[in-house]
């Protein structure tokens, strides 16, 4: 077992020095067209590079909200049922820096309270909502939806219009009270000095 | 070939038959083979199984009912208290799915890997020119971060179940990599799974360039559905959400995605947020573990399992007296980097109350430590209410109580 693992590492050392943009060797797989890649690639950076065109407002997600089954999964005030909270109740003390761990909502924390980036909301709603559903909705529902919970959760205002402009710039309440993983590096441990 | 094979299956089922029928009538002896039908038989050639006193099984944990309002099985315990050796049975294997994932049912010959992003040529493989890559077999155990012991906890299963061992098989990612050529300026990955919320994670590009692998195959078989058929990532030693399941799509990218499984790693202590992602050191006695029985005074072989995600395990060491003294135990199977190891220890008790503890050393030099000391470590009270923060690697501590019956030392 150890052999191969070590002459493995070494080989991708000498790769890593030596140019990553060298020709393939084995010459399997075929390329995808642009638009084929288009359409698998849902994951949306921070930066928000990859929002497509469109727009919501938090009105507009209410509606949505209702219409599209949310309510009836996630509750119709976005707490108390079943699926996780996703608007916080008011009446428990919300606390977006506490550690969870998946899945980390609960009645005081939401995806809108506790993601630094508001495209991670974006993000799962399009890529895995309605549950059972998912992929159905259009890029102007995922915005209005998206607006309706960062309005609910008092993280933007009721008017804002969220498109692939404002999205990535909405002020969230974590965004510095998070600390990202520390770069990985082979050998090295978790934390020095721990414990 | 054909006809060939239809007459050796009608002969045995003919056979089975005269072997039900001679069975058939006559009462059986306690211990005596009893007569097997014909259609068992078939499936008894066809895929073995186990002994029908043989009856270990997972249980879901029981802090979320499994399945739960949405059918969904959620964290499920694999049976350490009656493992040996380093393999988890497949079977056995825990399971957690990904956040709202039912396992999906998917068609080898539809599902496809994309890999995209900063690569000069982005891929598309099926699943046959996978196979027909250079591959790797490695020994590696997965641990979800949940996988913490509580004071209500009563067996191993309960405190440790959600870290399993297996062999896996498959295309090394770096070589995956090299094909699409990674592009400079690239400092992560997205993997990406094809189940229905399509649960995705970000890796560092340094770990995928160094040990992830594809992988098609789990312990000689291709990998189960609840383990990720038929496409899996490997990540050694990261915790168990970046051991991507049907894995579809890896993008290479700039930063930190913060995608929705990123989201429940994050902590605003950089410090806690290192312990989140990668497994310390860690080990447990699963014999004698709690809710079994000492049936008197005497000799017992201890056996447990230790486990590092930075690397091989170089020493075990167990404590009978409550964590006073300490002993190296044996390792009894080989010492693989990011595997579980089995570890023994002989043991001869006096019938007294006692204490038993093991910790483990990684080949870091990186030791095991006990709650106390994480505690100390933190600045943190010590008693039962504190929770390790990060992935809990603390030192399980079991009581035997004079009675024999052993019991969980934090309760
Ligand atoms: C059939 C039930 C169902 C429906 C309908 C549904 N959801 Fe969900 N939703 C869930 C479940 C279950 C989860 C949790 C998944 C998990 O944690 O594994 C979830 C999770 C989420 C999350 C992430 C919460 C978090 O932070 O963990 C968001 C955001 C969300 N849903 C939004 C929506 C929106 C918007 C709609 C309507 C378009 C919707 N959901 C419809 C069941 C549903």
């Amino acid at each position: 077992m150890a052999l191969p693992r070590l002459s493995l590492s070494a080989a991708v050392l000498v790769m890593c020095q030596t140019a990553w943009t060298q020709s393939p060797t084995y010459g399997l797989g075929r390329s995808p067209s642009s638009e084929e890649i288009r359409k698998w690639d849902i994951a949306i950076s921070p930066t928000g590079k990859e929002l497509p065109e469109g727009q919501g407002t938090a009105k507009e997600g209410e509606l949505l909200y209702r219409s599209k089954g949310c309510a009836g999964c996630h509750g119709a005030t976005g707490s108390g049922m079943h699926a996780p909270t996703l608007i916080s109740r008011k009446d428990v003390k919300p606390n977006p820096a506490a550690f969870c761990l998946a899945p980390c909502v609960n009645d005081a924390n939401s995806m809108s309270l506790h993601s630094p980036f508001a495209t991670t909301l974006w993000d799962y709603i399009n890529r895995g909502m309605p549950l059972g559903k998912e992929g159905s909705l259009t890029p102007n529902e995922v915005y209005a939806l998206t607006a309706f919970l960062l309005y609910k959760n008092d993280v933007i205002k009721e008017d804002e219009v969220m498109d692939k402009q404002s999205l990535p710039k909405v002020k969230m309440p974590n965004r510095d009270g998070f600390g990202l993983p520390p770069a990985w590096k082979h050998g090295e441990p978790r934390l020095q000095g721990y414990p | 070939m054909d006809a060939k094979r239809r007459n050796r299956r009608g002969f045995l089922k003919s056979g089975a038959a005269l072997a039900g029928l001679a069975a058939g009538g006559s009462k059986l002896a306690k211990g005596q083979t009893q007569g097997t039908p014909a259609k068992k038989i078939d499936e008894l050639i066809a895929y073995g199984e186990r002994s029908r006193f043989v009856t270990s099984i997972r249980v879901p944990v029981a802090e979320r009912h499994s399945p739960d309002e949405f059918g969904l099985t959620f964290h499920v315990l694999t049976p350490l208290q009656d493992s040996s050796g380093i393999i988890t049975p497949s079977s056995l294997f825990y399971t957690a799915t990904h956040r709202g994932a039912f396992v999906p049912d998917i068609d080898p010959k539809e599902h496809r890997l994309m890999i995209h992003g900063m690569v000069d040529r982005p891929l598309v493989f099926t699943l046959d020119e996978l196979k027909r890559l250079p591959y790797v077999s490695r020994i590696h155990f997965i641990e979800c971060l949940g996988n913490r012991a509580r004071p209500t906890h009563k067996t191993v299963q309960e405190t440790h179940g959600l870290t399993s061992c297996a062999e896996w098989t498959g295309v090394p990612l770096p070589l995956l990599l090299k094909e699409a050529g990674v592009q400079s300026g690239a400092s992560w990955i997205v993997a990406e799974g094809a189940e229905e919320v399509k649960g995705d994670s970000s890796i560092p590009l340094a770990k995928a360039l160094d040990d992830c692998v594809v992988v098609y195959a789990m312990n000689g078989e291709p990998l189960r559905p609840q383990q990720g058929f038929p496409l899996r990532l490997m990540v050694p030693g990261f915790e168990g959400i970046y051991q991507i399941k049907y894995l579809r799509r890896i993008k290479v990218v700039d930063r930190y995605y913060m995608t929705y499984d990123d989201y429940g790693h994050i902590n605003p202590d950089p410090k806690v947020a290192a312990l989140t992602h990668i497994i310390g050191p860690k080990s447990v006695i699963t014999f004698p573990s709690g809710g079994q029985q000492l049936s008197g005074p005497g000799f017992y072989e201890i056996s447990g399992l230790a486990w590092s995600g930075s690397g091989a395990i170089r020493r075990v060491e167990l404590s009978t007296d409550g964590g006073r003294n300490w002993k190296d135990a044996e390792l009894r199977s080989p010492a693989l980097p990011m595997a579980h190891t089995r570890f023994g220890y002989h043991w001869n008790w006096d019938g007294k109350e006692c204490v038993l503890m093991s910790r483990c050393t990684d080949e870091l030099g990186t030791v095991q430590p006990t709650r106390a000391e994480v505690a100390k470590y933190w600045n943190q009270p010590l008693d039962q209410n504190f929770r390790v923060p990060g992935a809990d690697n603390s030192v399980q501590p079991w009581k035997i109580t004079s009675n024999g019956s052993v019991q969980n030392g934090l309760a």
